[in-house]
């Protein structure tokens, strides 16, 4: 079932046609990968959706209902969250207090300056639940800008996922770590991710990545899509190969 | 799997514990210093509750403010008029009437002004305030101009009419039975405060500091919480104002006048705007500061000066600042380790 659908979408920046007549989809409970080269435009289309650029033309429709005038806080509550190429965090605040705050949120609470933070017990578990599964339990109390870089990677992921998103945008959640640690962050958000039953879409460079944990790839080229399917189908695409990859087909 | 590491809770225990000692120091003050030395005090007190609603935008909003005098000279003016013009005695009175004139007058130009942020944010508080005090200066025959208002202590009531100051020696009866009422006030505000700081909505805040796009993609109204913020800094201020016109006993367009909003940033610095006690401190130890450079020299303005610049550039996180980095250094060593210091204890506004 179609959960997110662009028809036509379409932004450009002067003579740079970042997003051009885009029509993508998104299946519900998929772990979808975007991929393509720098400038390609994979991250311009997650800011569309995302709300973080308005479109030049086209639609975003989530569930089929028009959402592409919707502010960011109208598609935070529809469901859709995400995490940025470059770590976005607040980095003044724990990690823990990082991740306790988009549930807050979530739970329309924080409005309330009569109570204490961390005297909202429904709101701690959560929080305490949630950086276990993301492998940071014992960094709750580090400022997130004390972080090693694999785990502000991942603390990323986890407070766009306490948001509970029906639809989880990744932009390369990976980029900036060894390759050892990229894996065992793949493994992480992938079991995180799939055991919620989130549709996720990550955007991704690391093509081993990819073919591993992806169920559907969708590579762009020079804003426009020019390959979708399975890995396997992906892998076979001789346009991919040559596009991506720079050899004539992929092992 | 990791083991799980218990989640330590901000403690009202732990604060109630930490403050006792210096509350009871703070309660015997009348009785060991003179009245003068407890007149400094009480204003001391009363510019905290100032500074600590400035530093919700400052330190916790991360919006400096040039503008703060505008909310002071509101809850002052509001007092001074409720005399001029309705003959009102009661303390409590001119507190009512000055919240209600900060809030809605905040209201407003919190909306204004959140509109915009950084050096924009700063020009439009500047600007706003110094409408009031055009408003002030120029229109004498309301406010009494340069000459402004007087606030006779004599003719005021304490605690719904059941303190007043009739009578022999009144001078330092108004002063012991006044620095108790601030102090009143005082640890109201500052409890009142620290709630708010700790509470989710303070940490929606911190994190509009820290990362104003995350914010926004975690759900958090951005522009709504900077005004409420606005609007909580503003009233602190206002009731501020307020509790000073007693003291003082004359307002004058001075107190709205852009060189207090300054004041009100020095105190903040001082104390350090990154901790919660930092503008406490900051504002009790510039208002000693001041009037001692004032009485030392003629050129208190410069000797103030120097110690701003000093303080900038030797200690940046300001007194508390620098002494909790110190206690947290010397803990290290003890400790002979180098553990990860707690989120309060980094100077981080917590």
């Amino acid at each position: 079932m179609t959960l997110l659908r662009t028809v036509n979408l379409r932004k450009y920046f002067g003579d740079t046609h970042a997003v051009d007549n885009v029509n993508f989809t998104v299946a519900e409970g998929e772990f979808l990968s975007l991929v393509g080269s720098n400038g390609a435009g994979k991250t311009t289309l997650v800011n569309l959706i995302s709300a973080f650029l308005h479109p030049d033309a086209g639609q975003i429709l989530l569930d089929e209902k028009d959402i592409t005038f919707s502010s960011v806080n109208d598609r935070v509550k529809s469901g859709i969250a995400r995490s940025f190429q470059l770590v976005n965090l607040f980095d003044d605040l724990s990690a823990f207090d990082n991740v306790a705050l988009a549930i807050f949120s979530r739970e329309g609470k924080t409005q309330n300056l009569l109570a204490l933070a961390d005297h909202d017990s429904d709101v701690t578990l959560e929080a305490d639940d949630l950086l276990h599964q993301f492998g940071l339990h014992d960094k709750q109390s580090i400022t997130a800008g004390g972080l090693a870089q694999g785990e502000r990677k991942l603390l990323d992921v986890a407070v766009a996922y306490a948001l509970r998103p029906r639809l989880l945008f990744l932009d390369e959640p990976t980029s900036g770590v060894s390759t050892r640690d990229k894996l065992q962050i793949m493994d992480t958000i992938s079991s995180v991710v799939r055991s919620g039953n989130v549709t996720a879409v990550v955007i991704e460079h690391d093509m081993d990545v990819v073919f591993k944990y992806s169920d559907r790839i969708v590579a762009m080229h020079e804003g426009t899509i020019f390959a979708d399917g399975t890995p396997e189908e992906i892998r076979k695409n001789e346009e991919v190969a040559t596009k991506l990859l720079g050899t004539a087909r992929p092992g | 799997m990791t083991p799980r590491m218990p989640t330590r809770k901000t403690s009202p225990w732990r604060l109630a514990a930490f403050a006792a000692p210096v509350v009871l120091a703070l309660l015997i003050v009348p009785a060991v210093f003179s009245p003068y030395q407890t007149q400094l005090l009480t204003y001391g007190l009363v510019f905290a509750i100032a500074a600590l609603g400035f530093n919700l935008l400052l330190g916790y909003t991360g919006l400096l403010s040039f503008g703060h005098s505008a909310y002071f000279g509101l809850g002052a003016y509001t007092a001074a008029f409720m005399v001029r013009y309705l003959g009102v005695q009661s303390m409590e009175l001119y507190i009512l009437g000055g919240l209600i004139v900060t809030v809605l007058v905040s209201a407003v130009f919190g909306y204004i002004c959140v509109r915009h942020t950084r050096i924009f944010f700063a020009i439009l508080t500047l600007a706003l305030s110094q409408v009031l005090w055009t408003l002030a200066y120029k229109f004498f025959w309301v406010t009494g101009g340069t000459d402004g208002i007087r606030i006779p202590f004599a003719s005021l009531t304490l605690a719904a009419g059941l303190i007043d100051f009739t009578g022999r020696a009144v001078y330092q009866k108004f002063i012991s039975f006044y620095y108790y009422y601030v102090l009143a006030f005082f640890l109201f505000s500052t409890a009142a405060m620290w709630v708010i700081v700790h509470s989710p909505f303070g940490k929606a805040l911190q994190a509009i500091r820290d990362n104003e796009i995350r914010a926004e993609f975690l759900g958090v109204r951005v522009r709504r919480y900077r005004w409420l913020a606005f609007l909580v800094s503003g009233t602190f201020t206002g009731l501020a104002g307020t509790l000073w016109v007693p003291l003082n006993g004359l307002v004058t367009p001075d107190i709205v006048y852009w060189p207090f909003s300054g004041e009100i940033v020095f105190m903040s610095v001082l104390g350090g705007f990154r901790n919660f006690t930092g503008p406490i401190v900051g504002a009790v130890a510039f208002n000693f500061l001041k009037t001692y450079a004032i009485a030392s020299t003629e050129y208190w303005q410069m000797a103030l000066g120097i110690v701003l610049v000093v303080l900038v550039l030797a200690l940046p996180a300001g007194l508390v600042g620098a002494l909790r980095r110190g206690i947290a250094r010397l803990r290290r060593k003890e400790e002979g380790a180098a553990p990860e210091l707690r989120d309060d204890e980094q100077g981080a506004a917590q």
